[in-house]
């Protein structure tokens, strides 16, 4: 199997930032829900959708070169996106904690990069 | 190609429901290796057809999404009788998973720095995960 190459990590980065985006607006459309099920489907939910099909398409394409064992441990970076959008949109609280597990990840990930 | 994210439910079920919570969890994580697995190979089929038409018209991702729509429903299942702060850490299982079905049928390389990259995400993810406990 050839190496990874940096096009192919990025698209990854893109895709799972891209597809964070889309659990901010599900996330907005969840609100929605107290009011019954059917109100779920809105337009932050389409939103939210078509970011996620649009983040698959450019996984999918990221995976056309490189290995899997680099790339898809790589999504776990969406957790750190998550996280900022949390902080940012949904003003919740940073911990110190959440901090840490932040921390680790992207250490995680500069590991994967060096063993790609 | 994002982790679930469910709202958590305040636990009141009985261990034994948790333990069962558990055990769908793991089976989720291999589920999950497996659609990885098939989008790789997906993807790698796909190259003559790229963007969505490519993917709808492809046997092995469909597949491997459908997986994905399983998994996403058993996870609410289990969610309901487990605590978040126990599940999903565990769902991280899933990067250990493919690191170690890519070398198996891909031949991608295995290495250390992999290794202890998947190691030191999982334990984040924990972190992250524990943090989640009120």
């Amino acid at each position: 199997m050839t190496s990874t190459p940096l096009s192919s990590i990025l698209l990854v980065l893109l895709g799972s930032f891209i597809g964070s985006i889309g659990m901010v607006f599900l996330k907005k459309a969840s609100k929605d829900m107290h009011k019954g099920f059917l109100h779920i489907v809105n337009v932050n939910s389409a939103i939210g959708v078509t970011l996620f099909v649009i983040s698959s398409v450019v996984y999918i394409t990221a995976l056309r070169n490189g290995q899997l064992s680099v790339l898809y441990p790589m999504v776990s970076l969406s957790y750190v996106w998550a996280m900022f959008w949390a902080r940012l949109v949904f003003k919740e609280p940073l911990t110190k904690q959440k901090f840490a597990g932040l921390g680790l990840v992207l250490v995680g990930v500069f590991f994967l990069g060096l063993g790609s | 190609m994002n982790a679930i994210v469910v709202n958590p439910l305040p636990p009141v079920s009985s261990p034994q429901a948790q333990r069962r919570a558990v055990w769908l969890v793991v089976f989720c994580t291999f589920v999950v290796a497996v659609a990885q697995i098939l989008m790789k190979s997906g993807a790698d089929y796909a190259k003559a057809h790229p963007g969505l038409i490519g993917i709808v018209t492809n046997p092995v991702l469909v597949v491997g999404y459908g997986l994905y729509a399983v998994v996403t429903v058993l996870i609410v299942v289990a969610f309901k009788d487990g605590e978040l702060s126990v599940l999903y850490p565990i769902l991280s299982l899933s990067y250990l998973w493919v690191t170690v079905l890519s070398f198996f049928i891909f031949h991608d390389t295995l290495n250390a720095y992999k290794l202890i990259g998947v190691t030191v995400i999982m334990c984040g993810v924990a972190v992250l995960g524990r943090g989640t406990k009120q």
